[in-house]
């Protein structure tokens, strides 16, 4: 199939890329751009390791076209320290034992981060519908509560210094 | 002595922030220059002889660089050395769908994949067998010639005297259950790469470097040197980040092999990575078993004597199977204080991929089955279920009659931990209709003590170096896959030396540089690697300290590592503390401008002057350790272990496997409700203890459990793959029903440390055990609440209103009636994931998942 040219912007940088148009997001992250934080699990929608955000939406890009994501603001898993540190969700799965394999996490972290820009303080039950539409095989998901609980909390908290 | 500085406090894996922030290399996350991508071609049939391949029309593709079928690397292998039956490509038959044909590697995986299409495979289709009691009677098409009757193995063990304990049990109760098949389903889909160099001396192809999603390096490395017929030294295997291991990357998966023989025909790197479809054929899962189970016990409730017959489903190759048998057998012991035992297993082979080692590796089903009679034992004469369990239990220090060294026992105190916590004794019996408790308990080795290559070479070995910077490098083979290994190692490290975590570095599971670890199985890991970590660092302690009590004018024995500091005995901290505190005041008002000095980098002048003086009360780290490689010339220290020889077991056959250095113990109790028009099971809450010997990393302990509960109810509740004349039918995470969030329950870890006399700080295993526990506390749990014994897992909706409805003695419900299995209709139908279409087993004509090739819209590119 033939390339073609697309613009893709990507955790804040624009990208030109020569893609065929049959090019999934998936892998034009990870092979020409070589963000390989976004995880390949299933292929078809189900284990959601490969999500990303696009304007700010959680989508899986193992079932979205690269071309179709023009002109919008994807963020991957590699955008989402901030300042160089990492953001509050990344170490609050660390520190809780959200992340044991870690293949799952990335796509977990971007689900968790949809969820908090929409509601920044969900109940039990609404995070756990929240993170349904990703799979982890090692956690139980058990600890993952306590570590957006406490992100939320530290979130907070930073808020209320500034 | 309880008194640690690093070990027991809850502690972010040192690998934490690779993971959550994606910067962490898994294999397929690798590229290497000029790679290609392999894919490999499958048998569309069960059981088939390869009657011709004829790959030139593949091979003429644009794109295409190399083609390898089973003739390009015939030596045979497989993980055990009894069961060397595997080959990289099939040879000459084809024994499951799924079974590897070739493999072409390619400039993409577009072209790779159409290559696949143009490869011209004729079969003669062979009569298969799929269900293991059929296919043991087999006199003709045996699946592979050398095993009669397809029996991979049998074993006949006699422990005690059985029949006499049956006569003097007061109460006998004899059923089957059925475990149906499960698997690993790791988020991570194996993937291999596999690079050879260019030998300098000879101008040929050289070594070989292979990097894999595996939890055995070493394994590895030994199995590529048999099939590719090259020196282990010329193999490096390196094991980036795993995602998720669970069994089913503990032992030699195919893909390993057939990249590295692709890329030797290819003469260039070859990266292979499985579709999710292709992980479940790769399988090596829980085989589907069936218990034919009798238990007798007194009026008491004392146990007289168990005799199982275990048949398992193995698959079409060995893998680990004879293991899996014999595991089955010998984990009857070892719990309970049973004097009489019989078991008969057989191991078979059917037409199916082959079932291998799965997280609780033999000893689930047989836990199921044996916690859910002695449930239905406990309401025959009328004794709590908690109670039976009580009276049943070891009294270690000992050694069972089926020659198991058991030492710590923590069973008893996690079973009054789940009672106490669950309320067992207030709501056991008086929930609402529909709602019930159930307890079992499990438990697992801390590495089995035999390795599978007999030999007598330590289990694990640990190098350590230290060096002027003051930073200490830890050398394992031991294999993190997610479990929290080398957070473990640094911890361990870093408790002996006193030392903080930030100055420890793990390089792991590097044949190149690692010493020989056998691997993550088994749940070894924290107890072998542990003890090694523990002795490398202790040789290394014993030099930094003899150059220490120099300086320090006292004796070796008395110097104290603790907090990045090495002081004497006694004296005292707090001198430590106020010279430190002076210290920090003088170099932040800038008595500190780093200098090269003697060739070395040290942190400002006050350590300079600090060398200069005399004898001292203490020294810093750093200080500590130049000394000593002044003193020494180079700092290096190394350990190993080996399991004792009591601790290996009996002598009887297949004595090997069931023995361990340790055990642990779980005990859980789940309060579950039942939907009696639906069926439906729904479990609110899981109280888990378990004796883990001391929690070296309380987080990671807590981790484990919840994840093992957890995999334990999936098992329990929704997991299990389903065949159709040899096909999966739900060959996809959704299908197979891996349970998300919202069917999750809450799982209440509790940790219970009985303080092994062997393991490395008392510390024994916690990633397996408890999730032989989860099943039966959950089938009891529903006993409890309607009444009905179920005796085949999972417990899905339909098994459960079947067993409501024979209980209420109404009509059989058949859903599957008038459904023709060649064409089902209902939801599983389409078998499978969407990247099946062309390249997967074919389809039955009626099949309305088939399709016919069809020019793709839009045309040809």
């Amino acid at each position: 199939m033939k390339k073609e040219l697309i613009e893709l912007k990507v955790n804040g940088r624009g990208h030109e890329l020569a893609i065929e148009p049959s090019a999934l997001l998936l892998d034009v992250l990870r092979q020409d751009l070589g963000l390989t934080g976004s995880k390949r699990g299933c292929d078809e929608s189900s284990c959601g390791a490969c999500t990303v955000l696009v304007d700010g939406v959680a989508m899986m890009s193992c079932t979205l076209l690269a071309a179709s994501c023009e002109g919008q603001e994807i963020t991957t898993v590699e955008g989402v320290s901030e300042h160089g540190s990492l953001a509050a969700i990344q170490k609050a799965y660390g520190d809780w034992g959200g992340a044991q394999c870690g293949f799952c996490t990335p796509g977990f972290i971007m689900t968790v981060k949809s969820l908090l820009a929409e509601n920044s303080d969900p109940t039990e039950d609404e995070v756990r519908m929240a993170l349904s539409s990703n799979l982890c095989r090692c956690t139980g998901y058990s600890q993952m509560y306590e570590a957006i609980r406490s992100a939320v909390a530290a979130e907070r908290q930073g808020m209320a210094a500034k | 002595m309880d008194d640690f500085s690093i070990i027991g406090k809850p502690t972010a894996m040192i690998d934490a922030a690779e993971k959550t922030t994606g910067s962490g290399k898994y294999t397929d996350d690798i590229s290497v220059p000029g790679m290609l991508v392999g894919k490999i071609l499958h048998s569309p049939y069960p059981h088939a002889r390869i009657k011709s391949i004829d790959t030139r029309r593949a091979e003429a593709l644009d794109g295409v660089v190399a083609l390898v079928i089973g003739k390009d690397a015939p030596n045979p292998y497989g993980i055990l050395p009894v069961g060397h039956d595997e080959h990289a490509l099939a040879l000459d038959k084809v024994r499951y769908v799924g079974d590897n044909v070739a493999c072409v590697a390619a400039v993409s995986e577009a072209i790779a994949e159409r290559a696949l299409e143009l490869i011209d495979v004729e079969y003669e289709v062979l009569p298969a067998y799929f269900d293991p009691e059929e296919s043991m009677k087999a006199k003709t098409h045996l699946i592979h010639d050398n095993k009669p009757g397809n029996l991979e193995k049998d074993y006949h063990h006699a422990f005690g005297d059985p029949d006499k304990g049956f006569a003097e049990a007061d109460h006998v109760a004899e059923a089957r259950f059925i475990a149906n098949e499960v698997t690993h389903a790791a988020m991570e889909p194996h993937s291999t790469l596999a690079s050879f160099e260019l030998d300098p001396h000879t101008g040929n192809m050289g070594r070989l470097t292979v990097w894999s999603s595996t939890q055995v390096p070493y394994y590895l490395q030994h199995k590529l040197s048999l099939v590719l017929e090259m020196p282990m030294a010329q193999i490096r295997v390196i094991k980036p980040l795993v995602g998720g291991g669970f069994g089913g990357k503990s032992e030699v998966i195919p893909l390993e092999i057939i990249a590295a023989v692709a890329a030797r025909k290819a003469q260039a790197p070859v990266k292979i990575t499985y579709t999710r479809e292709e992980v479940f054929w790769a399988h090596r899962g829980r085989p589907r078993t069936i218990i034919d189970l009798k238990t007798g016990i007194k009026n008491d409730g004392r146990i007289t004597a168990v005799k199982a017959r275990v048949v398992q489903d193995g698959g079409a190759y060995c893998s680990y199977g004879v293991v899996t048998i014999l595991y089955s057998g010998a984990l009857l012991g070892a719990l309970y204080d049973i004097p009489h035992i019989q078991y008969d297993g057989y191991r078979v082979l059917t037409n199916k991929p082959a079932c291998g080692a799965m997280r609780g590796h033999g000893t689930v089903n047989v836990r199921f089955a044996f916690e859910s009679q002695l449930d239905e034992l406990a309401a025959k004469i009328g004794m709590d279920s908690a109670e039976i369990r009580q009276r049943n239990l070891l009294k270690p220090p000992c050694v069972t009659v089926n020659g198991l060294r058991v030492q710590s026992y923590g069973l008893p105190e996690c079973i009054a931990k789940t009672v106490e916590r669950s309320g067992w004794k207030q709501r056991k019996g008086k929930l609402p209709k529909g709602r019930g408790l159930g307890i079992a308990c499990s438990h697992y080795v801390s590495g089995a003590a035999n390795s599978i290559i007999r030999s007598d070479m330590p289990h694990s070995t640990v190098n350590i170096k230290i060096d002027r910077d003051g930073g200490v490098v830890v050398y394992t083979g031991a294999s993190e896959i997610g479990q929290g290994s080398d957070t473990m190692t640094a911890q361990v490290a870093a408790e002996v030396l006193g030392c903080s975590l930030a100055r420890v570095r793990v390089i792991a599971a590097d044949t190149d540089l690692t010493p020989i670890d056998i691997g993550s199985y088994s749940s070894r890991v924290t107890f072998m690697a542990g003890n090694a970590t523990l002795r490398a660092a202790e040789d290394v302690k014993k030099r930094i300290a003899a150059a220490a009590a120099k300086k320090m004018n006292c004796a070796a024995e008395e110097i104290v590592f603790r907090d990045d500091l090495v002081f004497k005995k006694g004296s005292a901290a707090p001198a430590v503390k106020r010279d430190r505190a002076e210290e920090a005041e003088m170099t932040q008002a800038g008595a500190s401008v780093s200098g090269r000095v003697e060739g070395q980098i040290l942190r400002g002048s006050l350590q300079q002057k600090r060398k200069e003086e005399g004898p001292k009360e203490w020294m810093t780290f750093e200080e500590a350790v130049v000394a000593a490689i002044d003193f020494h010339g180079a700092l290096s220290g190394t350990g190993s272990y080996a399991p004792p020889p009591e601790a290996r077991g009996g002598k009887h056959k297949g004595g090997g496997v069931g023995p361990s250095p340790a055990y642990s113990y779980s005990a859980q109790v789940a309060e579950v409700s039942v939907d009696e028009d639906t069926g439906e099971v729904t479990v609110h809450k899981v109280w888990a203890a378990h004796d883990c010997g001391r929690a070296l990393n309380p987080v990671s302990v807590e981790g484990q459990i919840i994840g093992s509960v957890w995999m334990g109810m999936g098992q329990a509740l929704t997991e299990e793959m389903i065949w159709k004349d040899g096909m999966l039918m739900n060959a996809g995470m959704l299908e197979y029903r891996s349970p998300s969030s919202v069917e999750s329950p809450e799982v209440e870890p509790i940790i219970v440390e009985s303080i092994d006399p062997e393991g490395p700080f008392g510390a024994k295993e916690c990633s397996e055990g408890s999730l032989a526990a989860t099943i039966p506390a959950i089938s009891n749990a529903i006993y409890d609440a309607v009444g009905v014994r179920l005796h085949e897992s999972p417990f899905t909706p339909e098994r459960v209103l079947a067993a409501l409805r024979a209980k209420r003695k109404e009509k059989a419900l058949n859903l599957t009636e008038g459904v023709d299995p060649t064409a089902p209709e209902r939801f599983r139908e389409h078998g499978g994931a969407l990247c099946f279409k062309n390249k997967g087993p074919e389809r039955h004509a009626l099949d309305a998942a088939r399709r016919e090739t069809a020019t793709p819209v839009g045309g040809a590119d």
